[in-house]
C-alpha cells in the first residue's frame, strides 16, 4: 500500500515536472540571472562550505563552470543543498536547474526518474584501508579479515558479493553513522575499513594516525558519478554535457588557466575550435563562441579543478586513478568538439 | 555564670523560680552550620547515604573528563589540522576550539556576505533591546515597547536582512543566510506568530459558532497528526510541483509559515487547557459587569488562563527552538547544520573535531534554552497572586 502511495506520488511528480518544464531551461537560467543548482549538504572534496562560507569542491565547479559559460561569472550560482532522499524530487520539480549531487549513474535512475545524466565527472567505486602493519597489499588478501562498514547502506551488498565472489571469509561489523563506524576501526575493532574510495580518503584524515593506513589498490564496485537534468529540454541536457566536456578536453589539450592568454593565439586547430577563434560551437549551445575560454579562466580545466579539490593540491590527496584522461591510462574521455 | 546565680528564693517552701530570662547559648556544633545541612540532607538515612556516595563517586569520575575535554587540553589557536592532532603535538588532544574559532564568522552568518554583516548584527542589537525593553518589568513606556518590537522592528529587520535598492543595501538572497541567524530568525517568528494564532485558535475551539468551532478543530487535529518533518517537507519539495511555474515562495518563507502554523496548532491546545481552568463564576461576574466577548476575554479570562499555563508555553517555546533543527532537511543551514557541514571539511578533520563541533553546540542551545526556563520560573514567581498552593 505505502509503496503504491509512493509510486503514484512519484509518477505524479514526474508528469507534473514533464508539463511544467519545457524546452526553455537555458532561457529561464538567464532570466533569473543565476543558475540554481542541487549541490551534497557537505561532502568533503565533492561541495562544501569553506571557512567563508564558500562552496568548493569537484561538483560545486561544474555548476561554476556552466555559470561561467552562460553570465562569464562562475559566482552566479544560487546552491540548493540536497539531501539524497530529496534530491531528485527537486529536479523533477524545476527547484534546481541542474543537479551535481554525487549521484551515482544507474539504469533504474536513467530510465525511471525522468532525468538525464549527462556524464561522468567522478569515477568512484567502493574501495578497503586497512593499517598498514597489517602487511596486506591487495583486497584479494584479507581472507578471514573483520571489515567495518556502515549498515544498511548498499556498501554491505557489494562487499558481500566480493567476498564470495573470491570464495573468501570474512565478519562484517557494522555500524549505524560513518562517524562510529571510522571510530571503530581506529579502536581496532576491525582489520579493514570500507566505503567509496573518495569517502576513504576523507575517512582516513579522521584518524588518529592516518600515516598508518593505506588504502587498497582494488575497486570492488563502479560508482559513475555525475551531473543530472530533467527529461524534456534536450538543448539544456547537450550544454551541460559539452561544458563538461569542454572541461576535459581543455586539460587534454593543455589549456589551463595560467596559460590561456597565449593558447588564444595557438596555431593548433583543434585549440581554435576548442577556444572558439574558429568555427561557431558556442552558438549550437545556445552560448556565446568564447565559452570554453570562460569555462578555463574562472574555473580551469577538469584536471586543475581535480588537483585543487581532491587531487594532492588537498588534504585528500586522491590519486587521478580512473579520473585520469584516456590518454595516460584513465578513463576520462571527451568527444572531440568539431 | 551557673544556672543558680539568677535564682532566687522564693517561698519558704524552698522552690526557686527564675528572675529573668536564660541567656543565649549556641545549638549543639552537630545541629548546625554546614555540618548540620550535611547530616539532614546528604547523610539522613542509609539510602540517602548511599545515594549522596554514588553521586559523589559519578562527579569524581565524569568532572575530570569533561573539564580536561572542555579546558584543560583543549586547542585555542591554530590554523589547521596539524593544531589538534595528537601526533603532531605529542600530547593529549582535547577540545579543537581553533576550528570553532576559525568558524564562528560562519557559524553565526552562514553565507552572508562578509561586507554585509553588520546588517546582521544590527538586526540582533535592535532583537536584544527590544527584548529586554518588554521582558524587563522595570522598563518603562511598555507601549512603545509593543510597538517597536512588533511592528518598527520587523520592518527594518527584513529591510536590512533581506536588502533594498532604495537604501542602498545589497540583496542577500535568503539561501545565502545561515548559522544562528537562521535559528533565531526561524524561533522568533516561530514564537511571536504561535502564541496570538493560538490563542485565537483556542478561543475558537470553545466557540459556540459551529464553523469557527468546527475549523479550529480540523486545523489543530490536522496540523498535530502529522510530524514536523512531514510539513517542512511538504512545503519544501513538493509544494513546487503544484504552484505555477514561476510562482516560487522563498524556501524560507516557505519553512517560516510552516513552523509557525505548527507551533500555532500546539499552543492552542495549551492555552485551552488554561481556559478550562477558568471557573464559570469569572465569565458570569465579567458577563454580570456588562462586558462583551473580547473585553471579557481581553481583560478578565486570558490574563489568569494565560498565567496557569506558562510552563506550557515556555515548554512549546523551548521545544520549538530546538526544532528548528530540522529544517536542516529541507537544504536550509540553521545553527547545527552549518556545525555539521563544517566536519567534513578535510583542513579540520581530526578524531576531535565532531566532538568539539557538537560540545559547542550544547553550549550554545543550553544557554538559550536555560535562559528562556530561568525566565519563565522569575515571571510565574512574579505572577503569583493568590493561586500559589
Amino acid at each position: 500500500m505505502k509503496k503504491t502511495i509512493v509510486s503514484i506520488a512519484l509518477g505524479a511528480a514526474a508528469i507534473f515536472a514533464a508539463s511544467a518544464v519545457s524546452a526553455q531551461t537555458l532561457n529561464n537560467v538567464k532570466n533569473k540571472g543565476q543558475l540554481t543548482c542541487g549541490s551534497n549538504t557537505g561532502l568533503a572534496g565533492f561541495g562544501a562550505p569553506d571557512d567563508k562560507g564558500v562552496w568548493k569542491g569537484l561538483d560545486v565547479d561544474v555548476c561554476r563552470a556552466i555559470a561561467a559559460a552562460i553570465f562569464n561569472d562562475a559566482t552566479k550560482v544560487k546552491f540548493v543543498p540536497l539531501s539524497s532522499k530529496d534530491r531528485f524530487t527537486a529536479l523533477q520539480s524545476g527547484e534546481v536547474d541542474v543537479l551535481v549531487r554525487n549521484s551515482t549513474w544507474t539504469m533504474s535512475r536513467d530510465t525511471s526518474l525522468g532525468l538525464n545524466f549527462t556524464g561522468i565527472n567522478y569515477y568512484d567505486g567502493q574501495g578497503f584501508m586497512v593499517r598498514k602493519k597489517l602487511g596486506v597489499s591487495s583486497a584479494l588478501e584479507l581472507n578471514g579479515a573483520s571489515v567495518c562498514t556502515q549498515q544498511g547502506t548498499t556498501t554491505e551488498l557489494n562487499l558481500a558479493d566480493f567476498f564470495r565472489a573470491n570464495k573468501m571469509k570474512y565478519e562484517v561489523v557494522a555500524f549505524a553513522t560513518s562517524d562510529e563506524t571510522i571510530k571503530a576501526y581506529d579502536a581496532g575493532r576491525c582489520d579493514a575499513f570500507t566505503t567509496d574510495a573518495s569517502g576513504l580518503y576523507a575517512e582516513r584524515l579522521k584518524l588518529t594516525n592516518p600515516a598508518d593506513h593505506i588504502v587498497l589498490p582494488e575497486i570492488i564496485s563502479k560508482e559513475p558519478l555525475g551531473p543530472a537534468v530533467r527529461h524534456g529540454d534536450d538543448q539544456w541536457f547537450d550544454l551541460v554535457k559539452w561544458v563538461l566536456y569542454a572541461m576535459v578536453n581543455a586539460e587534454e589539450l593543455g589549456v589551463t588557466q595560467a596559460n590561456l592568454d597565449q593558447m588564444l593565439k595557438s596555431d593548433n586547430p583543434e585549440i581554435k575550435r576548442l577556444l572558439g577563434t574558429e568555427g561557431k560551437f558556442g552558438e549550437m549551445i545556445g552560448l556565446s563562441n568564447d565559452w570554453v575560454v570562460r569555462i578555463v579562466k574562472n574555473v580551469g580545466n577538469y584536471g586543475e579543478s581535480f588537483e585543487r579539490n581532491v587531487g594532492e593540491g588537498s588534504p585528500l590527496k586522491i590519486k587521478r586513478g580512473l579520473n585520469a584522461l584516456w590518454s595516460k591510462g584513465g578513463l576520462q574521455y571527451a568527444p572531440p568538439i568539431r | 555564670m551557673t544556672i543558680g546565680d539568677n535564682l532566687t528564693p522564693m517561698n519558704s517552701s524552698g522552690a526557686y523560680l527564675g528572675s529573668g530570662d536564660l541567656p543565649e547559648r549556641k545549638p549543639p556544633v552537630l545541629s548546625r552550620g554546614a555540618v548540620a545541612w550535611v547530616r539532614e540532607n546528604l547523610f539522613s538515612s542509609i539510602p540517602n547515604t548511599i545515594m549522596t556516595l554514588l553521586g559523589f563517586w559519578i562527579l569524581w569520575e565524569i568532572t575530570p573528563p569533561v573539564l580536561n575535554f572542555l579546558i584543560f587540553d583543549a586547542v585555542w589557536e591554530g590554523s589547521g589540522r596539524d593544531a589538534c592532532l595528537e601526533s603532531v603535538r605529542n600530547a593529549p588532544v582535547g577540545a579543537c576550539w581553533a576550528f570553532v574559532k576559525v568558524r564562528l564568522g560562519y557559524f553565526f552568518y552562514g553565507q552572508y556576505p562578509i561586507d554585509e554583516r553588520w546588517r546582521v548584527d544590527t538586526v540582533w542589537l535592535m532583537g536584544t533591546l527590544g527584548v529586554v525593553w518588554l521582558l524587563w518589568p522595570r522598563v518603562p513606556y511598555k507601549n512603545w515597547g509593543s510597538l517597536y518590537f512588533f511592528l518598527i522592528f520587523p520592518i527594518v529587520a527584513f529591510f536590512l536582512l533581506v536588502g533594498t535598492p532604495t537604501f542602498n543595501l545589497q540583496k542577500v538572497p535568503t539561501n545565502l543566510w545561515g548559522g544562528v541567524l537562521v535559528t533565531l530568525v526561524l524561533s522568533t517568528v516561530g514564537i511571536v506568530f504561535s502564541l496570538p494564532l493560538g490563542v485565537l485558535l483556542a478561543l475558537g475551539r470553545r466557540s459556540k459558532l459551529p464553523l469557527v468551532r468546527l475549523f479550529s478543530v480540523i486545523f489543530i487535529e490536522f496540523v498535530r497528526g502529522v510530524p514536523l518533518i512531514t510539513v517542512l517537507f511538504m512545503a519544501n519539495v513538493m509544494l513546487p510541483l503544484f504552484l505555477p511555474d514561476g510562482w516560487r515562495p522563498d524556501s524560507l518563507i516557505r519553512v517560516l509559515v510552516g513552523i509557525a502554523l505548527f507551533a500555532a496548532a500546539y499552543m492552542a491546545e495549551i492555552v485551552r487547557g488554561g481556559l478550562q481552568a477558568i471557573g464559570r463564576g469569572q465569565y458570569e461576574g465579567a458577563q454580570s459587569l456588562g462586558l462583551g466577548y473580547w473585553q471579557m476575554m481581553v481583560l478578565i479570562i486570558l490574563p489568569q488562563a494565560l498565567k496557569i499555563v506558562i510552563p506550557n508555553i515556555v515548554n512549546t517555546f523551548i521545544g520549538l527552538f530546538k526544532d528548528t533543527t530540522l529544517v536542516s532537511i529541507v537544504g536550509i543551514f540553521d545553527f547545527l547544520k552549518t556545525i555539521e557541514a563544517s566536519f567534513v571539511d578535510p583542513r579540520w578533520a581530526t578524531p576531535v573535531t565532531r566532538a568539539t563541533g557538537y560540545a559547542f553546540a550544547a553550549i550554545f542551545y543550553f544557554i538559550f534554552c536555560w535562559g528562556m526556563s530561568q525566565y519563565s520560573q522569575w515571571m510565574e514567581r512574579k505572577l503569583a497572586t493568590g493561586h500559589k498552593r
